[in-house]
């Protein structure tokens, strides 16, 4: 039996493969928020700060490469507490029932629908790197070719535990609501202070300091945090205010993560005991 | 009358006192049955009679409440897992990934259930000769037509030899061509030796496929037995009369040796006779004359599956496909 997470995450492939509509607007998308958010919120950013004292010895990277690194966290969010809407088309369909009327364990299912939904972030942020570099986002800019890969393993593993953490919520709240429409109300909901209570597009220290505890705990900040240290680096400069990160903060925020998301698996196994599907 | 197991057979589904409630409204009411291995059983019974509930509970999906359930010597509260290994199940609407394809689609379920690739790579090549969809192999499933689905679904239930098939419902929604044709391949799949399983709310699915026959209606199973049997309940003949003055004319029949029911309907009744109705007729003629009551319609006919349903359930189906008025439609609660 211990290979049915494979089961699942195959069959999940498929479908994101053939849907291609699904396929393509899901790896347009966020390339479309570095162009257009991106450069539009930059020109207006970088002429504000352009008469900033600059500290000597430490990088000062522009809004874009800031901003950069909160489009692959936004867009890991999105895709990830979205990714759960095919366990409810399965539910709906009656196609869960195939599977859950199986002899394999329910784990599997939570595990495969999250190994599928963090190969599709993997992809995303991928391309948002790629293309982030082709217009002029500063990622990895003075990085040996060693860092450069260092960097982008450490991107992933981030990306890859804040994924999987969402995924899991996702396939939770999905197994337990009847109808697409009631998710997507949830996951919109969640969204809003995920997304804006985080240091995404803005530094958070001048928040009121309800928000700012808010934002230290949140999942997202903390893999803000490590996209910033592997994509730019352990120190720099970006809307006047002066970033360093240790190493010690860096596993910080990882295993912050990681506690995130094994709160998730426990919640996402709970409800899938639970279900009743017919 | 049938029903009883023969207690020599081991029975491969064994069902004692099964409750079911969703919240007040009892789905299923205590129902007691058991099908015998190698035999195909069904399940006759209006919608919401709580035929799905039944093999919901069986195919461990619901959580047993009340009662007791084996479905090939395994408890299905004690050993869901080995019951699920045991069974194959087609479900009542169609349950087919639309973008997958036919040979994928029984792959998925091969490695759902752990079958080596080996064992599953043979069995699909063989359940979609059995089916006759090789053609189809690589066709995605939203392609093909509603008869071939059906056909996919089964051997799809079939993809891990279960020693029972669940069918819920197995032709609902298809033309009558296509029906007979399903119920070729299910006959087929049974002389194999799979027990099978099945619900319906069509008579002559029913009263065709089946080995024994259960009617359920309002979560109780009402009568059991071979279809032959379940007839022969209501009598050899049925004799349809309306007459100038029905209430005399059933004071004087019902004492008739050979008759055993009388069933008053809107405009006439029906006599169940025990001997052969071309005998029975004249005698019944006869007797209406000299007491002077005028016959204006006579009808005298075989009892029919429907004639059992609605004598048993006081329900016509209206899902049924013929569209014929049965013979012994009556008030709902008669009998």
């Amino acid at each position: 039996m211990s290979y049915g997470f494979a089961t699942i995450y195959w069959r999940d492939m498929i479908r994101f493969v053939r849907f291609k509509t699904l396929l393509v607007s899901s790896l347009l998308q966020p390339a479309l928020w570095l162009a257009f958010f991106g450069i539009a919120m930059s020109s207006s950013f970088d002429s504000l700060m352009a008469g900033m004292p600059v500290l000597p010895g430490v990088h000062t990277v522009g809004y874009l490469t800031f901003m950069g690194a909160g489009i692959i966290a936004m867009t890991t969010l999105f895709t990830s507490l979205f990714g759960g809407i095919v366990i409810l088309f399965d539910k709906n369909w009656g196609l869960m029932r195939e599977i859950l009327a199986s002899p394999m364990n329910r784990n599997h299912i939570i595990f495969g629908i999250g190994l599928s939904g963090v190969t599709k972030s993997f992809i995303q942020a991928i391309i948002i790197m790629v293309f982030g570099i082709l217009i002029g986002t500063a990622f990895f800019s003075g990085f040996t070719a060693v860092q450069v890969i260092i960097g982008v393993v450490g991107i992933l593993a981030f990306v890859g535990m804040f994924a999987l953490g969402f995924l899991f919520l996702s396939a939770a709240i999905a197994i337990s609501m009847e109808s697409p429409e009631g998710l997507q109300g949830v996951t919109t909901l969640l969204t809003m202070p995920i997304f804006f209570a985080s240091n995404a597009l803005y530094p958070t220290d001048s928040f009121p300091e309800i928000l700012k505890i808010i934002s230290v705990y949140n999942p997202m900040t903390l893999l803000i945090t490590g996209i910033r240290y592997f994509a730019i680096g352990p120190d720099f400069i970006a809307l006047g205010k002066y970033y360093q990160y240790t190493p010690a903060d860096i596993l910080m925020s990882y295993l912050g993560l990681v506690v995130f998301t094994a709160l998730m698996f426990v919640l996402a196994w709970w409800r899938f005991k639970k279900a009743v599907v017919t | 009358m049938g029903g009883q197991e023969q207690s020599s057979d081991p029975a491969i589904i064994r069902v004692e006192n099964l409750e079911h409630s969703y919240g007040n409204f009892k789905a299923v009411d205590g129902i007691s049955f058991s099908v015998k291995k190698g035999e195909i059983f069904s399940f006759l019974g209006p919608n919401g009679a709580g035929k799905s509930t039944a093999i919901n509970v069986l195919i461990t999906l619901l959580a047993l409440q009340k009662g007791k359930a084996s479905v090939a010597g395994y408890d299905v509260t004690r050993d869901p897992q080995k019951v699920r290994e045991s069974i194959g199940i087609v479900f009542q609407d169609i349950t087919l990934d639309r973008d997958m394809t036919v040979r994928e689609i029984l792959e998925f379920h091969g490695r759902l259930y752990n079958m080596p690739r080996e064992e599953r790579n043979k069995r699909i090549d063989e359940l979609l000769l059995l089916v006759q969809l090789e053609a189809k192999r690589n066709e995605r499933t939203k392609n093909l037509s509603g008869g071939m689905k059906r056909r996919l679904e089964i051997a799809r239930g079939l993809m891990t030899r279960p020693k029972v098939l669940f069918l819920d419902e197995p032709t609902i929604g298809l033309d009558p061509q296509t029906r007979m044709r399903m119920w070729e391949y299910i006959k087929g799949v049974n002389n194999e030796g799979t027990t099978i399983f099945l619900t319906t709310h069509y008579m002559d699915e029913a009263d065709q496929l089946s080995d024994r026959i259960s009617i359920i209606d309002q979560g109780k199973i009402v009568i059991s037995g071979t279809s032959w049997e379940l007839k022969n309940t209501l009598g050899r003949d049925l004799i349809y009369l309306e007459t100038n003055n029905n209430e005399a004319a059933i004071r004087l029949l019902k004492d008739l040796p050979s008759v055993r029911d009388v069933k008053t309907k809107t405009k006439g009744f029906v006599l169940m006779v025990n001997e052969d109705g071309t005998k029975v007729l004249p005698i019944v003629i006869d007797t209406l004359r000299n007491a002077g009551i005028d016959s204006l319609t006579i009808n005298l006919k075989k009892p029919s599956m429907d004639d059992v349903f609605i004598f048993y359930t006081g329900k016509d189906l209206r899902d049924e496909p013929t569209g014929k008025a049965a013979f012994l439609t009556m008030r709902p609660g008669g009998r």
